[in-house]
């Protein structure tokens, strides 16, 4: 068991160390720092000072070590459009990014299991035929689209709900939270249904085939046999049965959510940290790119350990395949 | 050809009506891209077809100023929506096919060669793959995108979106091919004819492109088709992200980032049609990809 932990720990860091390399490269590939700092006017004594003083004339190597070490103590560097520390930036960004994931990923988990449930119980239902159809148009339909048409129907139209911003926010200590004024939970409610659908449907159909599997098994129909109602059956039996790959995917669509939130950040110019990674690409902010690519891969790389160490408890044969 | 039209494979078609719509849709949009310049009414990137007093003319109705009439209306610039649509197709289309032209050929390559070779090639290779599956393919190309314009000097950016967008997205859906591929070659590998044709001398390339590669496309042609789907609807987002086609080379995307804002001030049109055409385009092509890969699956035959 402890030899499958350290060998996964080793790949994990192993790969971090890869990303880092791809972040600390985009550095060296797009322009000289040293033309970023010096004007027009320069000798070049200067220029050889500045690159003795800042260290670009180590090799490779060396300078990447010491990226790494500034970048695991959380200094990226100064962003080059706001020139203002980039851990600055999205310590400000993250908690807006934050408490649209868990709004969203709970309704997702929420009504993704309930409507799992419903449809498994009732596969022969209208209703149930009717948001299985819907949950096929649903995972064709864009991101994107499915923003703009709730922003349409509820702002434009009914004008119930605000299309942009997350409203008023109170700071708490430096974490600016939303959920304390009415506007601000009036905001979250369009971003975070966008964000939540593809994984809500997901989330749905994986419960459905878990469901309509288990209740197939023997248990149930020997519980059935002994007369147990309905809904002990279903919840007690069926339900609690399905659960060990549900919450596998849940864990693994927790980082797609974080991801996913770029696209909907932008639809609703959303104050987070994804809207400020698509603005770094388009004004090629290098700090700030490097800083977010290397934070959504120690994020992604540490969901999947922790699954793949999960499952190695549950599963005692994946310790000897691995 | 008469062998097609009496091939299971066709039997099945015809007998499918959502294969039949889907593949349908799938054709006329792909013609009516290919021939835009053909049936579009104007050009809309010629500015000197433009007349400025045409923005926002609602569909079907006369312009109230110079009395046009255009089928989806004009947006502010008074371009011709339907117009701009096709041309958007084009690019959509051009992008999405070529993106997953790459991908085939780069997952293809690289999958014969780890399934072939083995040993190290193939740890690297499948490592690779691995650690890419572990991020979304749309967050890949995002990266990728991004890296590629920083590298590209700034008076290029806008003529080669295209093709770094044909890349990042490429570039992020080479991982379904190559484990595919890799996993055909190593049931094929073991095959006689394999043998035999190493026997009489046959080089490892000549082996891995005549002898393998036949025998393993058909599981890929399924993907081509699923993975078509996924790259318009990347394209489309990467796009409306303002990350992907320029306004100068607007794709169906970049039409409904445009569109987005006209939303409040009542031209529903301009972002409305956009959006149908993209969503068609999607489904049709997804749905078509859904029917191949169980019509090629002979457990369910």
């Amino acid at each position: 068991m402890l030899s499958f932990i350290l060998k996964r720990v080793g790949q994990s860091i192993l790969v971090l160390l890869i990303t880092g390399l791809v972040a600390f490269s985009m550095f060296t590939f797009v322009g000289d720092p040293i033309d970023n700092m010096l004007g027009q006017e320069r000798t070049m004594e200067d220029v050889e000072r500045l690159r003795e003083q800042l260290g670009l004339d180590q090799p490779f190597v060396v300078q990447y070590y010491r990226f790494l070490e500034q970048a695991v103590q959380g200094n990226f560097g100064v962003s080059y459009r706001q020139g203002r520390p980039v851990a600055e930036i999205l310590l400000e960004r993250a908690p807006a990014t934050l408490e649209l994931a868990a709004v969203s990923g709970v309704l997702a988990i929420a009504f993704g299991i309930a409507l799992g449930v419903f449809t498994a119980i009732r596969r022969n239902g209208i209703a149930a035929n009717v948001i299985m159809s819907a949950s096929l148009i649903g995972v064709s339909l864009p991101t994107f689209l499915i923003g703009i048409l709730l922003i349409y129907l509820f702002s434009v139209e009914l004008g119930w709900l605000p299309s942009f911003g997350r409203g008023e926010t109170v700071d708490l200590g430096g974490w600016t939270t939303g959920f304390l004024t009415v506007s601000g939970l009036k905001a979250l409610i369009l971003p975070s249904i966008t964000l939540g659908l593809y994984q809500m449907t997901l989330i749905m159909r994986l419960v459905r085939s878990e469901m309509l599997e288990v209740l197939r098994q023997d248990y149930v129909r020997f519980a059935k046999a002994r007369g147990l109602s309905d809904r002990v059956i279903n919840f007690r039996h069926a339900l609690k049965n399905t659960m060990v790959p549900v919450i596998t995917v849940i864990g693994l669509q927790l980082g797609s959510i974080i991801a996913f939130a770029i696209i909907t950040e932008t639809v609703f110019q959303w104050p987070g940290v994804g809207l400020l990674f698509i603005n770094a690409i388009q004004f090629v902010d290098i700090p700030v790119m490097a800083a977010y690519l290397m934070l959504i891969s120690v994020m992604f790389v540490g969901i999947n350990l922790l699954v793949d160490i999960l499952y190695a408890f549950i599963d005692p044969r994946l310790r000897v395949a691995a | 050809m008469t062998r097609f039209f009496d091939s299971d494979i066709f039997y099945a078609f015809r007998t499918s009506p959502v294969a039949v719509v889907s593949a349908t849709v799938t054709v006329l949009m792909v013609l009516a891209a290919v021939f835009a310049p053909l049936i579009a009414p104007t050009n809309p990137f010629d500015p000197s077809s433009l007349n400025l007093m045409n923005g926002f003319t609602p569909p079907m109705e006369p312009n109230a100023f110079t009395g046009d009439s255009f089928l989806l209306g004009t947006d502010d610039q008074g371009r011709d929506v339907f117009s701009t649509i096709l041309y958007g197709m084009r690019i959509s289309l051009f992008v999405g096919v070529a993106a997953v032209l790459f991908a085939m050929v780069l997952g293809i390559f690289l999958g014969l060669l780890s399934g072939y070779v083995g040993g190290w090639t193939e740890t690297i290779i499948m490592r690779a793959a691995d650690v890419q599956l572990t991020f979304p393919s749309i967050l890949v190309a995002m990266l990728i995108f991004g890296v590629a314009k920083g590298v590209t000097p700034v008076e290029y950016r806008d003529q080669m979106a295209i093709w770094v967008l044909i890349l990042a997205i490429g570039l992020s859906d080479w991982v379904q091919f190559a484990r595919v591929v890799r996993g055909a070659t190593l049931v094929e590998k073991s095959k006689d004819y394999v043998a035999a044709a190493r026997m009489i001398g046959r080089s490892p390339l000549t082996i891995m492109v005549r002898h393998i590669l036949p025998n393993v496309l058909s599981p890929v042609l399924v993907i081509a088709t699923i993975s078509l789907a996924l790259a318009i609807i990347a394209e489309a987002t990467l796009s409306f992200l303002g990350v992907g086609a320029p306004p100068t080379q607007p794709s169906l995307g970049t039409l409904i980032r445009i569109g987005q804002g006209f939303l409040f001030s009542g031209e529903w049109w301009i972002l409305f049609f956009p959006a149908c055409t993209l969503l068609a385009l999607a489904l049709a092509v997804n749905l078509l990809g859904d029917w191949l890969r169980d019509a090629l699956n002979p457990r369910l035959r």
